[in-house]
């Protein structure tokens, strides 16, 4: 994966782990650590290894290899939106307990 | 399992200048659940008008020190929060935080070593938790942080970090400096670049736990050298902060 | 129900005081550019570069990025919206009007509908009625100065009546069609149209 030092928007993205808190109030857990597979290219990854892009009307993941989008949510004052067609599988980790 | 997070109101019980831009805020939590190193926090600003903004820092400081929590942030020119924390907010003042957060971006002493550190500018802070933990926790396992700094006035923890290093438990500290090195230094002054890397990992071998932070550009440059030199890719995990203006 | 807790002395962003007609409600005025995005900057070779109107049309046309410049330019100065609530006054633009363009082919009666496809792959949708008479135009230029790539640079649509998501960057091109299809943040969540004197922000605005 090619850095350019002048490309602004590749600087403002963040991993996945920075969209943590948004995903523990949707999924109501810890979702960095859960594993996900890009539908575009098949690369599996855990969630906090996502691209993220948190600057936007909406959060964008991106998955790290194809940089393909692997999920968006847009929060709007009455609802959240989910798309999540751009994941084949999301695995949630069950709780030990 | 944890259950959703809940905002609460934290009190500022401390404030330190770590340096000219740089200020670590000292929380105390009615809330408080121990974190793990490298985990970060949420914080809500709200505006008589209704007006919020929020945003995430890495907490600093080690779960062993229960009921508060080290957030160290650095001044942003144009930054709507950090001027706000670090030109307005007074020790008594409170805030409303969340957390603690993330589970992707983690060490702790029982997922064992060794452990490689790459921090770039304010990005040492979550890592930083990761080194007090290890102290707190009395962990020998090798452990080396490289960190890049501009000049020695911007390096944050600097008295804490040698003092650590010096404890003799198997902490080694590197600085680097990338635009001007303290009179009559004989270490890295110049961008972190695959020789360095080389340099500095070898001791650790290629599996170690590497943990990189810092400004996205820089993380991506090292986490890329870092597989270039045949560190074990899996192994390595990153938390960009995004831009700050040059690479560190 | 619990009082909002208020951080003391807090009061937001920089707003600048600006005559209330300019700025739409819920928006505050603001000195920057901010740049947001779904995506890193798409990388075009201006040798490749082409834009094209297609769809309802008599028949396709499309510019290399040298015929693009041959076009007839104009100077914009337009205030701009985006539904994250800034607001920016009299930014200053160079390109070519959308009428321009549609002038150069023939459009097709049933045409009611525009999507903007971009370079990233980031569309989205418009009514043809909300782009024609000089409602629209394909920046290059901002401020004098070429548009920068995390603007959207070479060349994005500008429509500013509209909220800014609609001024599709890294643009290639407009479809014209029979029926409406919704772009990218249309189809989770945002208004269809994006009018922000009405605050059409999401579905349910």
């Amino acid at each position: 994966m090619e850095t350019i030092q002048s490309d602004m928007n590749r600087a403002l993205m963040l991993d996945g782990n920075a969209a943590a808190g948004i995903l523990t109030e949707i999924f109501a857990v810890e979702m960095t650590t859960n594993l996900a597979e890009c539908a575009h290219c098949g690369c599996q990854g855990e969630m906090g290894t996502l691209l993220a892009f948190t600057q936007a009307p909406g959060l964008v993941l991106r998955c790290r290899d194809c940089e393909n989008i692997v999920m968006r949510i847009v929060q709007a004052p009455g609802a959240i939106y989910l798309d999540m067609r751009g994941m084949a599988f999301l695995r949630l980790e069950r709780a030990l307990v | 399992m944890k259950p959703s997070l809940e905002w609460q109101i934290a009190t500022v019980k401390a404030i330190k200048s770590e340096n000219a831009r740089v200020k670590t805020f000292t929380l105390a939590l009615p809330d408080w659940s121990k974190h793990r190193p490298g985990q970060h926090y949420d914080v809500r600003l709200t505006a008589p008008d209704g007006y919020q903004a929020q945003r995430s820092y890495s907490i600093a400081s080690e779960p062993e020190r229960s009921g508060e929590i080290d957030l160290t942030v650095e001044f942003l020119e144009d930054g709507e929060v950090s001027s706000y924390l670090h030109e307005v907010m007074t020790v008594g003042d409170q805030i409303e935080v969340r957390g603690p957060i993330g589970g992707y971006f983690v060490w702790e002493a029982t997922m064992g070593g060794p452990l490689l550190l790459v921090a770039g500018g304010s990005g040492v802070a979550p890592l930083m938790s990761m080194i007090r933990h290890r102290a707190a926790a009395g962990s020998r396992i090798p452990a080396r942080l490289l960190y890049s700094s501009r000049t020695p006035d911007h390096v944050i923890y600097a008295d804490e970090l040698e003092r650590l290093q010096n404890a003799g438990d198997g902490l080694e500290i590197f600085h680097t400096f990338t635009r001007q090195a303290p009179e009559g230094w004989t270490g890295y002054a110049r961008r972190i670049d695959n020789q360095m890397l080389s340099e500095v990992s070898g001791p650790l071998g290629k599996m170690a736990l590497t943990y990189v932070c810092g400004p996205t550009l820089l993380v991506e440059a090292v986490a890329n050298g870092l597989v270039q030199i045949g560190m074990a890719p899996n192994l390595i995990r990153t938390e960009r902060f995004g831009p700050t203006g040059d690479i560190v | 129900m619990a009082e909002k807790f208020i951080s003391r002395g807090f009061f937001g962003k920089r707003r600048q005081a600006e005559a209330a007609d300019r700025v739409p409600p819920g928006q505050y005025v603001t000195p920057d550019f901010p740049v947001l995005s779904a995506g890193p900057t798409p990388r075009v070779d201006l040798k490749q570069w082409t834009f094209a109107i297609e769809g309802l049309v008599g028949q396709p046309a499309q510019w290399s990025w040298e015929e693009f410049l041959q076009l007839p330019a104009q100077p914009f100065v337009v205030d701009i919206h985006c539904v994250t609530k800034w607001s920016k006054l009299d930014t200053r633009w160079e390109g070519v009007n959308i009428d321009t363009l549609f002038e150069r082919v023939d459009i097709d009666p049933r045409a009611k509908f525009v999507t903007a496809f971009c370079d990233g792959g980031y569309t989205t949708n418009l009514p043809l009625e909300d782009i024609i008479n000089g409602q629209g135009f394909i920046g290059y230029k901002y401020d004098g100065r070429p548009l920068a790539p995390e603007h959207g640079g070479p060349a994005r649509l500008v429509v500013p009546h509209l909220y800014f998501w609609k001024s599709a960057k890294w643009v290639r091109g407009l479809r014209l069609m029979e029926a409406d299809r919704p772009g990218f943040w249309e189809s989770l969540g945002y208004h269809n149209r994006g009018d922000p004197w009405q605050e059409q922000r999401y579905w349910s605005d």
